[in-house]
């Protein structure tokens, strides 16, 4: 219950709502739980309200521990005794 | 897709595995599996969804514990929607409630037979339909754990803002942090760790599940729904648990924080206070849900257009509670397969297309 | 608006050469003496009736070639049946047939018969069409689930799920602009690329309504056989992923309407992905997965490694929350 994802802020709006994006797909989403978010800023969206900033510094070193994760994997299959890669 | 794909990668997804399978082995010589439950749909959607049961080590038992609030609510809610669009209100739904049967039928079949029911992607839909129809009630069916919540409160405030008076919410919010508290009082369930939602968490904030580390002594790990996400999820609960640990892990730190989203907070706190809620299948939990102030009756649905939403509906013969709680497999049901499918749910582990029970049937056709 | 001025005005401009010319109750067609037809027919009810990337016109004109297409049929003729809502604007009307007439020049196919019909405002949505085409069916073409056996493989010819999430995008009002486009297209020269490798083509369909899922449940259910597809090799558009994501769906079960999936004897999976990726609507085509002895389930292998199962699709797809 609690479907969202990541987009970026494109354009925000005078009104509280902004235009974000997912892969250059466009959307419309209310900033009004998020107001410090900024042109460029990453929110998590829910049912078209942004609902937190994404913290983009946090984002990328998850994404390194997984990345570091794949290299050590790819690393225990090639050194596999008789194990194509 | 930035932020989603690196969350996907399958050769990540094969070492967090081969991790998990080398810290199974070493926790083989407990006397039993360990029970690990979440307790967010989303995270049932995104286990099924990427065949995480599938390759988890047999010493690990996933639990899909009360967590959609979809499912969870009550049978009367549904009629008392029913009857309000029948009456020629404007129902604004989100998609999950449509197929879901009532005591009789479900808010598809009233639309079918002439209601108006709009499924609404979101909340502010309601607020379009009620500038649009000035001379209509629109009712928007406010259902959800606390992720949804603020949304749908947010939405209200800005209608009262544009000075909308043909607005009014059902309410059925539910809290997530008593329904755990239920569960871990429950002396016939084991859990050894919670798998903590996701976005969930992103509201109420990390240092929610302090509590029950500190009363409990069961880990707590906050994870996000993509695959990679959930399993190393899975990976920091078995490391807990293999050196004898209980703390509250935040895995999802890229967007959840330990206070929570403050705005959002204040804000349901405004216009909400704890009521008791009903959860289909288990009963009520005390406290375990959000309805409106006295002050924002107006705003009630229920106060509003006279429906009452009874509580003790429930079918006798549903175990729901007992699957849900991981104490009974579903096949145990006597309503199973038989009364209760897919096709005609009496419970929530059947309503939810992900559920305990619907996922069973799924495998076994 | 009178169903004969409209005639006048506007079908006859357009359609009135050829069988149709003097508009004869019924069109006299040569059939090639010997040659089985293949005869099918389709309603299309899409709303809305303009969508990114077509029109219910060249939708209705490409569902009913891609039809018989998936039938191992050469498109010929088209019956073309209009039910329109008083009321729906002229501009509306002219840009439906001008796409229905480029579809089915396009697809060297004649409109040679139709109908019109006007109904009172508030029936039919604006507008409701059904074609109805024939075809003649191409030597060398036996296609039947019950051909299928383990060990053939499974192709698409592109992306899928465009069309399904083209037409949400706008229904469900959530004003994604600029978002994905429909597939809506004509599949016909793909099957007539294949018409030398006929023999190992088991089965084929356009994967419309529920998607891929729909019709991977449809060939192995009740029978001894099942399919596994990877999830790895799926094909989709950037844009139909992310506005997925958004809805909450599965592709799996998105329609598409320009697409075909067949499967087909490994021997010859390769050539067909050759012929197929050498025409512009092929360029996607992929193999993603084959048939087993798993008996009557699809099964997904997901990018975890972990397998589930591919549900027949049930109901309206609805954006969720949960």
């Amino acid at each position: 219950m609690c479907l969202a994802v990541p987009m970026k802020i494109r354009e925000i709006r005078g009104d509280g709502t902004a235009v974000a994006e997912l892969d250059g797909i466009p959307s419309d989403v209310n900033l009004s739980l998020v107001p410090d978010a900024r042109v460029g800023t990453y929110v998590v969206v829910h049912a078209g309200f942004a609902i937190e900033r994404m913290n983009e510094h946090e984002a990328d070193a998850i994404l390194q521990v997984f990345k570091e994760i794949a290299d050590w994997q790819k690393h225990a299959v090639e050194s596999a005794p008789g194990v194509v890669p | 897709m930035k932020y989603i794909d690196g969350f996907r990668d399958p050769v990540a997804a094969a070492g967090v595995r081969a991790k998990l399978d080398a810290l199974a082995a070493v926790l083989e010589t407990r006397a039993r599996a360990v029970n690990i439950m979440e307790v967010c749909g989303s995270h049932t959607m995104a286990i099924a969804r990427y065949g995480i049961r599938d390759i988890l080590p047999k010493s690990v038992n996933l639990i899909s514990g009360p967590g959609c609030p979809v499912c969870v609510t009550p049978a009367s809610y549904i009629d008392a929607a029913i009857a309000l669009a029948e009456r020629g209100a404007i129902v604004v739904s989100f998609g999950d409630m449509i197929a879901v049967p009532g005591n009789s039928t479900t808010l598809a079949e009233c639309r079918a037979r002439g209601g108006t029911v709009e499924v609404g992607y979101s909340p502010m839909r309601a607020v379009e339909l009620a500038e649009a129809h000035p001379d209509r009630e629109v009712v928007f069916l406010a259902i959800g754990f606390e992720t949804t919540t603020a949304p749908v409160v947010m939405m209200l405030e800005l209608a009262i803002r544009r000075g909308i008076k043909n607005l009014s919410l059902l309410t059925a919010f539910k809290l997530v942090p008593p329904a755990l508290a239920a569960l871990l009082s429950d002396p016939g369930i084991r859990i050894d760790a919670f798998l903590c939602p996701a976005h969930v968490s992103v509201i109420i904030g990390a240092d929610a599940y302090k509590p029950f580390v500190n009363q409990w002594k069961v880990p707590c790990v906050v994870a996000g729904f993509e695959p990679l996400d959930i399993l190393y999820g899975i990976l920091g609960i078995l490391k807990q648990v293999s050196h004898g640990e209980a703390t509250v892990e935040n895995q999802y730190s890229r967007v959840v924080t330990a206070k929570g989203n403050g705005i959002a907070q204040s804000l349901m706190a405004k216009y909400l206070e704890p009521v008791d809620a009903a959860w289909r299948g288990i009963g009520v939990i005390p406290l375990s849900g959000l309805g409106l102030r006295p002050e924002f009756g107006a705003y009630d649905a229920g106060l509003r257009h006279g429906v009452s939403m009874g509580a003790g509906d429930e079918n006798p013969a549903c175990a729901c509670g007992e699957v849900l709680k991981g104490k009974q497999r579903p096949p145990a049901c006597a309503l199973f397969g038989a009364a209760c499918t897919p096709d005609h749910p009496v419970g929530p582990c059947m309503v939810s297309s992900e559920g305990t029970c619907a996922a069973y049937f799924k495998y076994l056709r | 608006m009178l169903s004969r001025a409209l005639i006048q005005q506007e079908i006859v401009p357009r359609f009135g050469a050829g069988a149709l010319k003097g508009l004869p109750d019924g069109a006299t067609l040569p059939i090639p003496a010997g040659r089985a037809m293949v005869f099918t027919t389709d309603s299309f009810v899409v709303q809305p009736l303009e969508f990114p990337g077509g029109n219910i016109g060249d939708l209705a004109v490409h569902g009913t070639v891609n039809d018989l297409a998936a039938c191992g049929a050469r498109p010929r003729w088209l019956s073309l049946a209009l039910i329109l809502e008083e009321g729906l604007p002229l501009t509306t009307l002219r840009r439906v047939l001008d796409s229905v007439k480029k579809a089915a020049d396009d697809c060297g196919m004649a409109v040679v018969t139709g109908d019109t019909k006007v109904v009172a405002r508030g029936q039919c949505d604006g507008m409701y069409v059904n074609t109805a085409g024939i075809g003649e069916l191409i030597d060398g073409f036996e296609l039947g689930a019950g051909r299928v056996a383990a060990g053939d493989h499974i192709l698409v010819s592109g992306p899928l799920g465009d069309h399904g999430m083209a037409v949400m995008a706008v229904r469900e009002g959530i004003r994604i602009t600029h978002g994905v486009t429909s597939d809506t297209g004509p599949v016909h020269r793909l099957v007539e690329a294949v018409r030398g490798l006929a023999a190992g083509v088991k089965f084929m369909r356009d994967p419309t309504r529920g998607g891929l899922a729909a019709v991977l449940n449809e060939v192995v259910e009740g029978r001894g056989r099942g399919i596994l597809v990877r999830e790895t090799e799926l094909p989709f558009s950037v844009g139909a992923q992310a506005t997925a994501e958004m809805l909450g769906l599965d592709l799996l079960q998105v329609a598409s309407e320009g697409r075909l999936v067949m499967i087909c004897s490994a021997s010859v999976s390769g050539e067909v992905l050759n012929a197929w990726r050498a025409l512009p609507e092929g360029a996607g085509a992929v193999r993603i997965g084959e048939v087993t002895d798993s008996k009557g389930r699809v099964i997904l292998e997901t990018i975890t490694g972990g397998r589930r199962l591919v549900d027949v699709p049930r109901g309206e797809l609805l954006p969720r929350i949960c």
